[in-house]
């Protein structure tokens, strides 16, 4: 065989972006967001590079400060000569489509610095405040040799909380104008925070909006105690900074970076997955195991029979247990002759069949 | 049609130089959002580097060049430059604003595809990015 197949294409992409082909890393990212052959060659390739970078989930409001605040801390560790890579998360039209990607507005400080890599996503119809393919795209700047890694949700209401479950450390921006101690008790966001800022502490307000949530947030030791090993929300630090004059950015840094987990492929193979490690793991293997799932149930030789379903589905014929039964079972069939070898349906058939039987 | 789903066409919009407002750039970029294109805006008082970067890390299909100020001249050559340098000549250039028609010859000369004057309607700009960005091998 001569001609380049997408694997080829997605492998020498991978080596490229490790190389510090910046250009090499601008395609690949494309290439993930597409979900395409090339990226899943790429990602195997690079899949055991990565697990050494730090990521940094961010995030909070629209209008919070999100951005400004990542540049801040970019231009932080910049100075510390640290390589940082960001990925900014914006919505895209449920209508057409389209998104306006507009977080590069406040990050544009650092264009011509090779170890600053900032990529805007769309959030492409992923609902949660992230992109469906957010963390393979952290995997490939994790294995590219950015050791950290922000991860800028779009503008989050309260309970958009996926990020906490990508990152290893979560921020969570509030704008002093939050609302009353009530708004902190909340369930959601607030939950899943490691660390709690303050943004625009310059305005009015910021310090009694901290001293609120502090009182809030961090209280309820002897409660804790008392839960024992029930899951509990987090007890997250609450801090102050203001992005525009640059006071607490420092600090805040500096808190983010105590809170890298141990990792194997940083520290040696005796340090244990951290919890969010695995985490992410899961959270990507059932991104997978559905697109896998989704790749079966469209070849030729099941689509048939699934348009059949969803139809009966849709007309009260079958329930929807039923009809996912009915599609579990078409699974164990093999697919015919004709179907394209590798094509990644048998895993999610074995996978998805043993289920019931659990 | 094929199986793959359609992908939508990344278009940065930049202001190179020292424009005082963005009005225009931005009902653009909110038109081409609602043409189905991912729009990357980067905002006013860019600088040849700032709009190479990003178009470079975005990966974007088409750079669109908003620019009133009169330095087109010197502004919009050096872009392409940076971009051809950068290995990114597979990207669109286009440019709108405050053209005068002498110095459009010059501008698609230096890389420019297309010039959108006053008047343009957001349709004209879209349709004419569809029909000539290019397909990319990667």
């Amino acid at each position: 065989m001569s001609a380049p197949t997408a694997g080829d294409r997605g492998r020498e992409l991978a080596e490229r972006a490790r190389d510090g082909d910046r250009r090499a890393l601008a395609r690949l990212l494309s290439e993930v967001e597409n979900r395409s052959p090339a990226a899943e060659a790429a990602l195997r390739t690079l899949y055991p590079l990565a697990g050494r970078a730090h990521l940094v989930g961010v995030t909070g409001a629209p209008g919070s400060g999100k951005s400004t605040l990542v540049a801040a801390l970019v231009a932080e560790a910049r100075a510390g000569g640290r390589p940082v890579a960001v990925l900014a998360v914006d919505p895209s039209s449920p209508i057409t489509g389209g998104a306006i990607l507009g977080d590069r507005v406040r990050m544009q400080a650092h264009a011509g610095d090779d170890d600053v890599f900032i990529r805007s996503m769309a959030a492409r119809g992923h609902a949660g405040g992230l992109a469906g393919s957010t963390i393979a795209a952290a995997a490939v700047l994790d294995a590219a040799g950015f050791p950290l890694v922000f991860i800028e949700t779009v503008g989050t209401g309260q309970s958009e909380v996926e990020v906490a479950a990508v990152a290893d450390t979560t921020l969570v921006v509030q704008a002093p104008e939050m609302g009353d101690e009530v708004q902190a008790i909340k369930a959601g966001l607030l939950e899943v925070a490691d660390i709690v800022v303050v943004n625009k502490s310059d305005r009015p307000g910021a310090d009694r909006a901290a001293a609120q949530l502090r009182g809030m947030l961090t209280v309820g030791a002897q409660h804790d105690r008392a839960m024992g090993d029930r899951p509990r929300p987090k007890r997250p630090q609450v801090m102050l900074a203001s992005a525009l004059t640059g006071a607490g950015v420092a600090e805040l840094l500096t808190a983010l970076d105590r809170r890298a987990p141990a990792t194997a492929a940083r520290d040696g193979p005796d340090a244990a997955a951290s919890a969010a490690a695995i985490r992410r793991a899961d959270a990507q293997l059932a991104g997978i195991l559905a697109q896998r799932l989704a790749e079966a149930l469209r070849e030729p030789a099941r689509a048939a029979e699934r348009e059949r379903v969803l139809r009966a589905l849709a007309g009260h014929e079958l329930d929807p247990f039923a009809a996912a039964d009915r599609l579990i079972a078409l699974l164990t069939t093999p697919p015919t002759a004709g179907a394209a070898p590798g094509s990644g349906a048998a895993p999610p058939a074995q996978g998805a069949a043993s289920e019931p039987a659990e | 049609m094929t199986d793959a789903p359609a992908r939508p066409i990344k278009v940065l919009i930049a202001k190179p130089g020292l424009d005082g407002h963005d009005r225009g750039a931005k009902v653009l970029a909110r038109g081409l959002r609602d043409e189905g294109f991912e729009v990357i805006y980067t905002g006013l008082r860019q600088t040849p580097d700032m709009v190479v970067s990003a178009a470079l890390q975005e990966d974007v299909d088409v750079v669109g060049l908003s620019i009133l100020s009169g330095a087109h001249m010197t502004l919009l050559p050096r872009i392409c430059e940076g971009l051809r340098a950068k290995g990114l000549d597979d990207v669109l250039v286009t440019a709108g604003g405050i053209i005068p028609d002498d110095d459009i010859p010059a501008l698609q000369q230096a890389g420019v595809s297309r010039v959108f004057g006053p008047g343009t309607t957001i349709r004209e700009v879209a349709d004419f990015i569809r029909a000539n960005v290019r397909p990319r091998e990667v």
